[in-house]
């Protein structure tokens, strides 16, 4: 599989580095609540000023994991290690862990200034020390005039922004966020997202993110964990989740994926011919494939990469279909199109709409798909 | 819809499906009689509120003025046993009475501000008992399991089913010098000579406590069971030991079942009656008891008026205090 390089990738990746010493180890833990596993022998490593999203649908587990790096559930079978110490038997209030919660529990009977002094208190902060820090980080999250304020007198953004000040202001090692933007319209979680990217590298601090939006962890993350069903199925950088996806079940939950059932006709060190009647042409793909000869698999297309086009193109004797424009979704930048081809199946083809007043492609035309070698990913899980 | 019953008479009926009551209504001076008379006819609204309001003046406010009335009489040996408040004199004047003697006889004879004072005590150190013990009970049943919690609730009110005054009469049952608890204790060796239980201050708090414990316990658990939990977990998170937590988070987000369950307890134990009579003894001085001798044994209507105008109003005191608490706790 050829590395796909993250385009704000950071200069180090410790992961691929296999002398350096992960911050947290999470080893063959598994949680189970009467009859169900919530989480089934994960294994994971996460390094140091890592922003690790824990991604899945819901009871997929990835809360549950970080409720255990928490401290809030015991597992039942594996060990957690933080910054090298067994977190076994060791209370939350102990950890030298903080965490964001999904509904933010900030303390209602408290103003903003001492829900975020709260965790210093605890230490015997000495006073002064304490508001000062309290002050700077009230004006690092841009709330510095709401401190005398109760939190059912603010806004939800800025209950998170409190939430966030409360989490970080024992300057954590390890912030765990739960679902951190859930609560926040579009344009909010945009601008929040990118805040907490600025933090991130302003206090070197190791996050890890539980969410079930993908977009969310592809804009966050240096890695994601991808969970379904109490296992962590694939660890990557958002480019390699999005693009080398290892499975249907990832290529189907990240982004929109056009899948084809199928089985190689022809194949060599370098290339694959993959014989579709799904697709209802032969797939060429530029790349060898480590699967048996004429094993049933998926070839996996984004809709992105496929060209949309009313004449047929140059060659169409292979990764060129064709079918009638069942639907078309304008969406500003791009149109989705939906297209029923010959073969019956539908697809979804995303163009982007690159000229105004193009002569654009309509309902019930006769369109040509086509796509380049490269795009294809072959999935045999 | 709802917003058409905001509306004035007149602006409704312009709605109306009915043409001809449309077009008679759209003459502008019809309709701004109809918007004016529209304000006096009792609407919907009106009558919904006009039922408990009724009842309110009829069994709470006509009563309070009658005993006010009384209050201000003078004692006479007639039937019934009061001074009119008024009269018209032979030469036809109005001659109104208001004999305020019967307050300052209160203020006079110790033995009011005394019985005042022992039941301002009595109720003050039950209702603190019945918190003691209430809170951990209802904050047992806020975090049992969800299944439970209704079964315990129904435990905490099935006393209820029973009649008061013999779940009271069955004290004297238990605690009488030849009760069930003298005897257990004689049987097993510990005493030798029955303790003296009944008749005394303790059988009168261990009457009130058990009799108005669910009054405490119910808005207790309310509170409680309300009160979201991610904030001790988020408590805990920065490092906030249990014991603490419970000081700095639960007990403050509880405080508004706190002063309800209070106020719910002292208050009817202030004014209480039976309990006193039937398990305290003649030095247990309250207030409900004075009130019921004056009324009964000496017949005296306008001084047992005036002690019970009186209480009322330490009640009212007492009730408004709770009021601002309570709002600066729900506000908190």
């Amino acid at each position: 599989m050829t590395e796909g390089k993250h385009p704000e990738a950071p200069v180090s990746e410790p992961w691929k580095d296999p002398h350096a010493t992960p911050y947290i180890r999470i080893q063959n833990v598994t949680k189970k609540f009467g009859d169900f596993t919530a989480v089934n022998n994960v294994s994971l490593n996460i390094y140091q000023q890592e922003l690790f999203c824990l991604l899945g649908g819901s009871g997929c587990g990835k809360s549950t994991l970080l409720r255990m790096l928490a401290g809030f559930e015991e597992p039942d079978g594996g060990q957690l290690f933080i910054d090298g110490q067994d977190m076994a038997g060791i209370p939350p209030y102990q950890r030298p862990v903080n965490m964001m919660f999904q509904s933010y529990a900030l303390f209602p009977h408290m103003t903003v200034q001492d829900n975020v002094a709260f965790g210093l208190k605890q230490d015997n902060t000495p006073k002064s020390e304490l508001w000062e820090r309290v002050k700077a980080m009230l004006e690092m999250v841009k709330l510095g005039s709401f401190a005398s304020r109760k939190p059912h007198q603010l806004s939800g953004g800025q209950r998170q922004r409190v939430a966030l000040a409360r989490s970080l202001i024992k300057q954590p090692k390890l912030l765990l966020l739960d679902e951190p933007l859930g609560a926040l319209d579009k344009k909010l979680r945009e601008s929040t997202q990118f805040e907490l990217m600025n933090i991130q590298e302003k206090l070197g601090v190791t996050f890890v993110v539980v969410t079930h939006d993908q977009e969310e962890a592809m804009t966050l993350s240096t890695r994601i964990g991808v969970m379904n069903a109490g296992q962590i199925v694939q660890v990557g950088t958002p480019t390699e989740i999005y693009e080398f996806p290892t499975s249907r079940f990832v290529a189907d939950f990240i982004g929109s994926v056009n899948m084809f059932q199928g089985r190689i006709v022809d194949e060599d060190n370098d290339y694959v011919r993959i014989s579709s009647d799904e697709a209802g042409c032969t797939i060429f793909i530029n790349h060898g494939v480590a699967a048996p000869p004429s094993a049933a698999l998926a070839v996996a297309l984004r809709p992105e990469k496929i060209v949309i086009s009313r004449e047929a193109p140059a060659d169409t004797t292979e990764n060129c279909t064709h079918g009638v424009v069942e639907g078309i979704a304008y969406m500003g930048d791009v149109s989705v199109y939906n297209v029923r081809l010959h073969t019956g199946k539908l697809a979804k083809v995303t163009q982007p709409n690159l000229v105004r007043h193009a002569d654009t492609i309509n309902w019930d035309d006769h369109v040509y798909l086509h796509w380049h070698a490269a795009s294809g990913i072959v999935l045999t899980v | 819809m709802s917003r058409v019953g905001y509306l004035p008479l007149g602006d409704r009926l312009a709605m109306s499906a009915e043409p001809l009551v449309r077009t008679l209504v759209n003459i502008p001076p019809i309709r701004l009689l109809l918007n004016f008379l529209g304000r006096f006819a009792p609407g919907g609204r009106g009558l919904v509120i006009l039922v408990p309001y009724a009842w309110l003046a009829f069994f709470f406010l006509i009563p309070f003025v009658i005993v006010l009335k009384i209050s201000v009489a003078d004692q006479i040996i007639a039937q019934p046993p009061y001074s009119a408040l008024y009269e018209i004199t032979e030469k036809g004047y109005l001659m109104i009475k208001l004999n305020l003697s019967n307050y300052k006889f209160l203020l006079d004879d110790a033995l009011y501000w005394k019985a005042y004072l022992n039941s301002v005590k009595i109720a003050f150190f039950s209702a603190l008992m019945c918190l003691i013990i209430g809170y951990p009970m209802a904050y047992g049943m806020a975090r049992a399991q969800p299944a439970w919690r209704n079964v315990l609730l129904m435990l905490v009110v099935l006393p209820f089913w029973t009649s008061f005054l013999l779940r009271v009469y069955a004290w004297i049952g238990l605690l009488n010098n030849n009760g069930i608890i003298n005897n257990i204790l004689l049987g097993l060796g510990l005493i030798d000579r029955p303790i003296v239980m009944m008749k005394t201050d303790f059988a009168v708090y261990v009457g009130i406590v058990y009799s108005y414990l669910p009054f405490m316990i119910l808005p207790l658990y309310t509170a409680l069971e309300k009160m979201d939990m991610t904030l001790l977990e988020a408590a805990a998170d920065l490092g906030c030991r249990p014991f603490k937590a419970f000081v700095t988070i639960t007990v403050p987000l509880s405080l508004p079942g706190i002063i309800a369950g209070f106020s719910l307890v002292f208050i009817p134990a202030l004014g209480e009656f039976v309990i006193p009579d039937l398990l305290g003894g003649t030095d247990t001085l309250m207030i409900g008891h004075v009130l019921w001798d004056e009324f009964f044994s000496n017949r005296a209507w306008p001084v047992a008026s005036a002690v019970a105008i009186a209480m009322l109003s330490l009640v009212l005191v007492i009730m408004f205090v709770q009021n601002r608490l309570q709002r600066r706790a729900e506000a908190a």
